[in-house]
C-alpha cells in the first residue's frame, strides 16, 4: 500500500517521469494558487474514479471499458466543477475550461486503464492518492517558478525587492521552457543515480 | 575536432581550403567593427560599456557551460563572441547593465548549448536571447536614446513612429544611411553594416543569395503595400530603418541556421522578407526582422529537405 502511494511522488511522477496531462499542467500554472486548486480537483477525480472503477472492474465489458471509464470520470469531474463554482468561484473563473477538461486529462485516464482495473480497491485508492499528490507537487513547483520570475511574487507576496520581473513566464512559452528545464533537470538526476 | 573523424562528403579532387570555423567566426567579427563603432559614435560610451558587457558574459557563459559539462573549453572560436556582439548590436545603448548579462546568458545556455553547441542549434543564438528578453522587459526593450545625446532623452524609433501613424516630420534619407536616428546599437549606422558586408562578400564568407533577396522583398513590398494606396510605398525608408541590414547580412546568413543550397537560401530570404513586412504592416510589433528570421529558422530543416540537388547522373529523364 504505502509502496502504491509513494511512487506516484517521485519515482513515477505523473509529470516529470510519466509525462502526462503536461496540456493544463502547461496551461494553468501560471499562478500558485491556481497550480494547487487544480492538483486538488485533479486528485479528487483521481480517487473517485480510480476507487470505483476498481470496484467495477469485473462487470465492465472489456470492448467497451473506455467509454465505462469516461463515465466515471465524468460524473466525478462535475461533482469537483460544482463544488468548485460553489465554494471557490474565482479559482473556478481562473481555472476557466481545464477543470471540466480534467474527464480527458491522460493521468486520470491513464490510472484507470493501467492500474485501477487490474488491482484492489485499496491499492487503487492509494496508487490515486500518490499519483494526484505527485501531480499537485509538480503543478506547485511548476507553478511557484513561473509565478516568481514571472511577476515577482509568490502567492501575491513579494519576496525580495527589486527583482524586475520577467514577463515571458507568464506566457506559454515560459511554461514550456520551465517545463522543459525541470524535465531536463530531473532526467539529468535520474543518469546520475544509475 | 580530431582529424580522422571528419567525414568528407563531395567527390574528389579534393582542394584543402584554409578556413576554418574559427577564422570564419573571427572574420565576421571583424567585418561588425564598423557598424559598432558607429552605434558608440552616435550614442556614446554607454554603447560600448554594453557591448564589452555582452561579449564578456558571452564568453563566461560558454565557458561555465563547458566546464559544467566536462566539454573541451572553445571560447576562443569566435563563436561565443559572435553572439555576444551581435546581441549588444540588438540592444537599444540605455538598457540596464543586467540586460545583456542575462540575454546572452539565455542566448548561449537555451539559444545554443542546450540543443548541443555550435553547429547543433536550430535558431540563431543571438536572436534567442533578444527574443527572450523583448517578451520579458519590454519597457526596457522599446526606449531608446536619441542620437548624439548625452542626457540620455529617449526617442522613438522610425519604425515606431510610422506604426503609430506619427511620421509627420521624415527623416532624411542620408541621416538614415548614417545612423543619426534612434535604435538598436549596431543597427542604425548603415554605412559601417555595408562596409562589413562588402568585406564578407568580397572574401566569399557569405554569398549575396540571401542577404540581397532578403532586402530586395522587403523593398518590394514596402512599395506594393504603401500608405496610401498600392505601389506608394517608400520603400527607401523600408530598407533603411529597423534592422534589415544587420539581420540580412549578419544573422540571416549564419552558416548554421540557413538552408545549404542555393534554392533553398532564396526560399529563406523570400521567407525572411514576407514575414518581415507582414509584421511591420500589419503585426503587434513595429519590427519583424528577428522573428522573421526566427520563424524562417525553424524552416530551414523542411527547406533543406525539399531542395536538395539531384545527384548527378541520376533522376532527370525517364526512359
Amino acid at each position: 500500500m504505502i509502496k502504491e502511494f509513494l511512487k506516484g511522488l517521485v519515482k513515477e511522477n505523473p509529470t516529470f517521469v510519466l509525462v502526462l496531462g503536461l496540456c493544463p499542467t502547461l496551461a494553468v500554472s501560471v499562478s500558485v494558487s491556481n497550480g494547487i486548486g487544480m492538483g486538488v480537483a485533479a486528485t479528487f477525480v483521481l480517487l473517485g474514479s480510480n476507487t470505483i472503477i476498481s470496484l467495477i472492474k469485473n462487470i465492465i465489458p472489456d470492448k467497451i471499458r473506455i467509454p465505462c471509464y469516461i463515465v466515471v470520470i465524468a460524473t466525478f469531474v462535475t461533482i469537483a466543477e460544482m463544488m468548485m463554482k460553489a465554494y471557490a468561484p474565482l479559482l473556478d473563473r481562473a481555472l476557466g475550461i481545464y477543470v471540466p477538461l480534467i474527464v480527458v486529462n491522460c493521468i486520470v485516464l491513464g490510472r484507470a486503464e493501467a492500474f485501477a482495473c487490474k488491482n484492489s480497491v485499496g491499492k487503487s485508492f492509494f496508487d490515486a492518492l500518490g499519483m494526484g499528490i505527485g501531480f499537485t507537487l509538480a503543478l506547485v513547483l511548476i507553478s511557484s517558478l513561473r509565478e516568481y520570475l514571472g511577476t515577482g511574487k509568490i502567492l501575491g507576496f513579494t519576496l525580495a525587492k527589486g527583482f524586475e520581473p520577467a514577463f515571458i513566464f507568464g506566457m506559454p512559452s515560459g511554461a514550456l521552457l520551465v517545463i522543459g528545464l525541470l524535465l531536463g533537470f530531473f532526467n539529468l538526476l535520474k543518469n546520475r543515480e544509475s | 575536432m580530431d582529424k580522422n573523424n571528419l567525414l568528407i562528403v563531395s567527390t574528389s579532387p579534393h582542394l584543402h581550403k584554409k578556413d576554418s570555423v574559427s577564422k570564419i567566426m573571427w572574420m565576421v567579427v571583424l567585418a561588425l567593427i564598423p557598424a559598432g563603432v558607429g552605434g558608440v559614435i552616435i550614442f556614446g560610451t554607454s554603447a560600448l560599456r554594453i557591448i564589452l558587457l555582452s561579449v564578456v558574459s558571452a564568453l563566461a557563459a560558454e565557458a561555465l557551460v563547458q566546464i559544467f559539462l566536462k566539454k573541451k573549453i572553445s571560447i576562443f572560436n569566435g563563436s561565443a563572441c559572435l553572439t555576444g556582439i551581435l546581441l549588444a548590436y540588438n540592444l537599444p545603448a540605455n538598457v540596464p547593465f543586467w540586460i545583456p548579462i542575462v540575454g546572452v546568458f539565455f542566448s548561449i545556455i537555451i539559444g545554443k548549448q542546450v540543443f548541443g553547441g555550435l553547429g547543433q542549434n536550430i535558431f540563431n543564438p543571438a536572436l534567442v536571447g533578444r527574443v527572450f528578453l523583448m517578451a520579458s522587459w519590454p519597457k526596457y526593450m522599446t526606449s531608446f536614446v536619441k542620437p548624439f545625446n548625452v542626457d540620455g532623452v529617449t526617442s522613438a524609433t522610425p519604425l515606431m513612429l510610422l506604426k503609430e501613424g506619427l511620421s509627420a516630420d521624415k527623416i532624411p534619407y542620408l541621416d538614415l544611411f548614417l545612423g543619426k536616428r534612434g535604435g538598436c546599437i549596431g543597427e542604425v549606422c548603415i554605412i559601417g553594416l555595408l562596409v562589413g558586408a562588402v568585406f564578407l562578400l568580397a572574401k566569399g564568407y557569405i554569398s549575396w543569395h540571401i542577404p540581397f533577396i532578403y532586402i530586395a522583398t522587403v523593398g518590394i513590398f514596402g512599395f506594393i503595400f504603401g500608405p496610401s494606396g498600392f505601389f506608394t510605398g517608400d520603400w527607401i525608408f523600408q530598407i533603411l530603418t529597423g534592422g534589415l541590414v544587420l539581420g540580412a547580412f549578419f544573422m540571416a546568413t549564419d552558416y548554421v541556421t540557413s538552408p545549404l543550397t542555393r534554392k533553398g537560401q532564396i526560399i529563406f530570404a523570400l521567407g525572411c522578407g514576407l514575414v518581415t513586412v507582414a509584421i511591420r504592416f500589419w503585426g503587434g510589433y513595429p519590427e519583424g526582422v528577428s522573428y522573421a528570421i526566427l520563424m524562417m529558422n525553424a524552416a530551414t530543416p523542411l527547406i533543406d529537405r525539399f531542395t536538395r540537388n539531384r545527384i548527378y547522373g541520376t533522376g532527370l529523364r525517364k526512359s
